[in-house]
């Protein structure tokens, strides 16, 4: 299915904060933004719902935790005592650094699997790129456009207002 | 973002209006703890809730009477001494932390500060009282507070000779020690009062000549600072335990510093805009605030667990002695604090401030603002009583002198709050400030 979009290009992040306010006040649905860098404020200018993956993280993180714990109390405790230094089986300062790190790896890796899993972002993915130049120096605003393209004409002027250098068209073959 | 001179549109200068009902409320922590210290004084002179020291004056047997009552007295001024150097210890680094705040921002360009710079600025008010009242308590005070300044300790004729102690001679003695002391107070005044008056000349005129001067005196009070700060703590806190060592106690006693700094650096901002001053301050700005709360409570874990642990796996003797006189010597008198300071200090914060919601609500900040202050304090408490009071410590007097260095520091504080605009409003970054994201 193809699917039309205006292209509006933006030289500066502020130019684009105001421009993205401004559109979405004058009622138009903005598709996507593409930055060759995050920019502060931009979600909640496009408002955009904010993300549940912390939650996700702390469980994740909670995971670890306890696994490391089960597992240092089971293997020094149980399965195969030491004695180490003279100190208990069971000793939690001990534990903690191990605990920390599967804590923070368990918790990296949850996460990134999570965050790729729920993106659709796997080996050899192909994207659509809207403008090569989004992955340099431009700012890039897609607006989808109906099958006829009516609105091309006041969205140029719209987006031209509001500080965009120039406006494309593009299709999309999905 | 837009860094040149010109003042954002909207924003005018405002100064801090300091209200008959703020200063009452100041002078009513003096005075409550005035009352709290009376109240500890007459406790300690009635013999309540000092079961330690009765237990030994009848080990002693006949030696009661008189001189059960002159060693109860030589007890109370000890108490009294080391509470005075422990709350104002404690009030002096954070004075020093505003500088340091504001030092690392300059060099880091970092522009979304800029909003409670002056408070951070205002912090610095309490170096010169305190640093005097550091100077004279030692003078004064000094053998109550330093085992190794007690008289014949490194004389090895003398019945009190201390081979350990006296080892460290060179480096703990009196006049040494004084120099160190009142050279890293004069840097830190000094850094402090510079980079006080670099900010108000900006606001008088304009430019960024001033910031970029700021920006030297910032590093060099940096680099100082990270050599002053380690080197004052092994003075002013670990040479109250003068057979002990621990190479982690610099980083230790900086990380309470700066995250009570950071603190009461949102405390007040929090309360500011509360009153109804900096109107450009909002809840982006409160949650940095609170990550760096958030991060610095963790990173004063690790380097408590940091030092923890290397004692107590090594085991050694004559390092192990530190943990087990808080953990239990002393018939238990620390215990509950040094559990409560891992509490109070990591577990609370941490929990607390984890989600993001809980950073960009001001009253959990300020409660959580609140235990951080008074959880560190108690983290000072830790770090100097087992080593100077033995089982003779209590609470009472250590909280009424809390609550009158807290009353004093509040007054001198917005006292230069209230001395310039509550926003600089020159600064090349301010805009940035305003605009600022999270």
């Amino acid at each position: 299915m193809t699917k039309r979009y205006a292209l509006g290009i933006f030289e500066d992040e502020d130019v684009l904060l105001h421009a993205i306010e401004n559109i979405r006040a004058a009622g138009v649905k903005i598709h996507d933004v593409f930055s060759p860098f995050p920019v502060h404020g931009i979600d909640d200018a496009l408002g955009i719902e904010r993300s549940r993956l912390p939650i996700a993280a702390f469980f994740f993180g909670l995971t670890g935790l306890s696994f490391a714990l089960w597992m240092q109390i089971y293997m020094l405790g149980f399965d195969w005592p030491m004695n180490i230094g003279g100190k208990p089986h069971i000793s939690l300062p001990a534990f903690i650094p191990v605990s920390f790190e599967l804590t923070v790896l368990f918790t990296a890796f949850g996460m990134m699997i999570t965050f790729y899993t729920i993106s659709g972002l796997f080996p050899k993915i192909k994207t659509n790129v809207m403008d090569v130049r989004a992955t340099d120096d431009k700012f890039v605003m897609a607006i989808e456009l109906d099958e006829t393209s009516s609105q091309l004409p006041s969205l140029t002027e719209l987006l031209r207002r509001n500080g965009a250098s120039e406006v494309n068209q593009k299709e999309m073959t999905e | 973002m837009a860094t040149l001179t010109h003042q954002p549109a909207g924003l005018t200068a405002e100064r801090l209006v300091i209200t008959d009902g703020a200063r009452k409320i100041f002078f009513s922590f003096i005075i409550a703890g005035v009352v709290l210290l009376a109240l500890g004084i007459l406790a300690a002179l009635m013999g309540w809730g000092v079961e330690h020291h009765e237990a030994a004056g009848h080990a002693a047997g006949a030696a009661h009477g008189g001189a059960h009552a002159e060693e109860c007295h030589s007890v109370l001024i000890k108490r009294l001494m080391v509470s005075l150097w422990h709350s104002n210890l404690f009030f002096v680094g954070i004075s020093a932390v505003g500088t340091v705040f504001m030092a690392i921002q300059y060099v880091a360009y970092a522009g979304w500060s800029v909003i409670v710079k002056r408070i951070a600025e205002a912090l610095s008010a309490w170096i010169i009282p305190g640093g005097v009242i550091m100077v004279v308590v030692f003078l004064v005070g000094r053998h109550d507070i330093f085992h190794w300044t007690h008289e014949g300790i490194m004389d090895p004729k003398s019945e009190h000779y201390d081979a350990i102690i006296a080892g460290k001679s060179g480096f703990l003695s009196v006049p040494f020690y004084l120099i160190r002391m009142v050279s890293y107070l004069v840097i830190w005044a000094t850094f402090s009062w510079k980079l006080r008056q670099l900010s108000l000349q900006e606001d008088l005129h304009g430019g960024t000549y001033w910031f970029h001067k700021s920006i030297t005196a910032a590093a060099l009070f940096l680099v100082l600072y990270a050599v002053t700060s380690s080197m004052s703590a092994w003075d002013w806190a670990m040479s109250v335990d003068p057979h002990w060592f621990s190479t982690m106690f610099g980083w230790y006693v900086f990380a309470s510093w700066w995250v009570t700094g950071i603190s009461v650096i949102a405390l007040t901002a929090i309360f500011l805009k509360q009153a109804g001053y900096l109107k450009a301050l909002t809840t982006d700005h409160l949650h940095d605030l609170g990550k760096l709360m958030f991060g610095f409570s963790i990173f004063w874990t690790y380097v408590w667990f940091s030092q923890f642990m290397l004692i107590w796996y090594a085991n050694l003797p004559e390092e192990a002695v530190y943990y087990n006189q808080r953990m239990g010597g002393f018939d238990g008198a620390y215990t509950p604090f040094f559990y409560g300071n891992l509490f109070v200090n990591f577990v609370f914060p941490f929990l607390a401030l984890m989600t993001r919601d809980a950073k960009r609500q001001m009253i959990m900040m300020k409660i959580v603002c609140i235990a951080i202050i008074v959880g560190h304090w108690s983290d000072f408490y830790l770090m100097l009583m087992p080593g100077t009071l033995k089982g003779e410590n209590g609470f009472l007097i250590e909280l009424g002198i809390f609550a009158i260095f807290a009353g004093a520091f509040m007054l001198m504080m917005t006292r230069r709050l209230a001395q310039a605009n509550l926003v600089p409003l020159n600064h090349p970054f301010l805009d940035e400030s305003i605009h600022h994201t999270t």
